[in-house]
């Protein structure tokens, strides 16, 4: 980024390679809506952009980032622009692009049928993360997708690191909840002790 | 350990950040709590769910729009270009201030204001009313000059 802001601009393509596609990915999950997480992450390069003669490298890059990437995907979702109905994991299931995937039971090949299923299940989840409240669902996605330290997310939401452990921990009971009947017996592994390092998979 | 600390205490267990004494403490509370060895289990199979669900990728033209985007972005300001000629923001500030501070100086203690030594500002008065006076005849005849035809009149004929 200070190569950035001395007005290189190929460290701005550096950028740019390094971290679209980490963007876009949280973008699209939190907006759930491709167009819209381009949209938005290209709103956030231009601010960084326009914003590179003001950066100062206090903060980690990727806090900053994140910030103006959270802030913005937050602002869209209350303006409502995009997205207004509530959703419900009982409604039918939509693809990335917003059409609506028709629920089918393949009257044939099994395959099919498990593809089918495995395309429902995935929904389902995806589902289950946009129905969680804005902030929580910005926590789980930095910690669980973009594996942030602690206090980068809390300075990403503007909480503390105590406030943000217990973010997390509302959010991901709910995903527990809201999740059970799709845990398979074999996701349920080895106890506590069974894992070493006590770190998921 | 009770279950209510293992709010705070479960995140940093399960995704390998807590300390060692941390991590005893929530061992030795789930080896006597059926019910938070039960949320551990389900928070891990969460995290194989959530990696169940890869996002799309960003389209081929993603560059080529934000390239179009920055280039269509309004030449900067005077004030801009003058703040990336200096090197920080905050230098430019410190910069405005000093000649502001350097401008006040001078209006305040410049020679304009500045008696000559020797002379009272009263005296200064005394000098200017003197070669007014002394001028006196031409400001008042100044008519009778602008009106002579000979300073009207081509020269050099």
């Amino acid at each position: 980024m200070l190569g950035v802001k001395e007005g290189d601009e190929a460290s701005f393509e550096l950028l740019l390679q390094r971290y679209r596609r980490p963007l876009c990915h949280f973008l699209n999950r939190m907006v759930r809506d491709m167009a819209q997480a381009e949209d938005l992450a290209q709103e956030v390069f231009l601010r960084v952009y326009r914003a590179r003669r003001e950066y100062e490298p206090s903060a980690k890059f990727t806090t900053w980032l994140f910030r103006i990437a959270t802030n913005l995907a937050l602002n869209s979702l209350r303006d409502g622009r995009y997205r207004q109905s509530e959703i419900s994991l009982d409604a039918p299931a939509e693809s990335e692009d917003g059409s609506e995937i028709p629920v089918e039971v393949a009257d044939g090949a099994p395959v099919v049928e498990e593809q089918l299923v495995e395309r429902d299940r995935v929904e389902v989840i995806r589902r289950a993360i946009f129905a969680l409240p804005e902030k929580q669902r910005a926590a789980v996605l930095l910690h669980k997708y973009q594996e942030l330290d602690y206090d980068e997310i809390a300075r990403i939401l503007g909480c503390s690191v105590s406030a943000l452990k217990s973010l997390l921990f509302r959010a991901y009971e709910a995903l527990r909840v809201e999740l059970a009947p799709l845990v398979a017996p074999e996701a349920s592994g080895p106890g506590p002790g069974g894992n070493p390092e006590g770190k998921l998979p | 350990m009770n279950c209510e600390r293992m709010e705070s205490q479960l995140i940093a267990y399960l995704d390998g950040r807590a300390s060692v004494s941390e991590r005893r403490e929530v061992d030795q509370h789930l080896t006597a709590c059926a019910a938070c060895r039960a949320r551990v289990e389900g928070f891990r199979g969460v995290w194989k769910m959530l990696d169940e669900t890869p996002a799309p990728e960003p389209s081929a033209w993603f560059d080529a729009r934000l390239r179009q985007r920055i280039a269509a972005e309004p030449p900067p300001g005077i004030w801009m270009r003058l703040a990336a000629w200096l090197p920080q923001p905050r230098l430019a500030l410190a910069t405005l201030a000093l000649v502001l501070v350097g401008i006040w100086a001078a209006t305040v203690t410049g020679p304009r204001f500045r008696a000559p030594a020797g002379a009272s500002p009263v005296a200064m008065s005394e000098e200017q009313n003197f070669r007014m006076i002394k001028n006196m005849q031409v400001l008042e005849n100044y008519d009778v000059l602008k009106d002579l035809s000979a300073l009207n009149e081509p020269q050099g004929d």
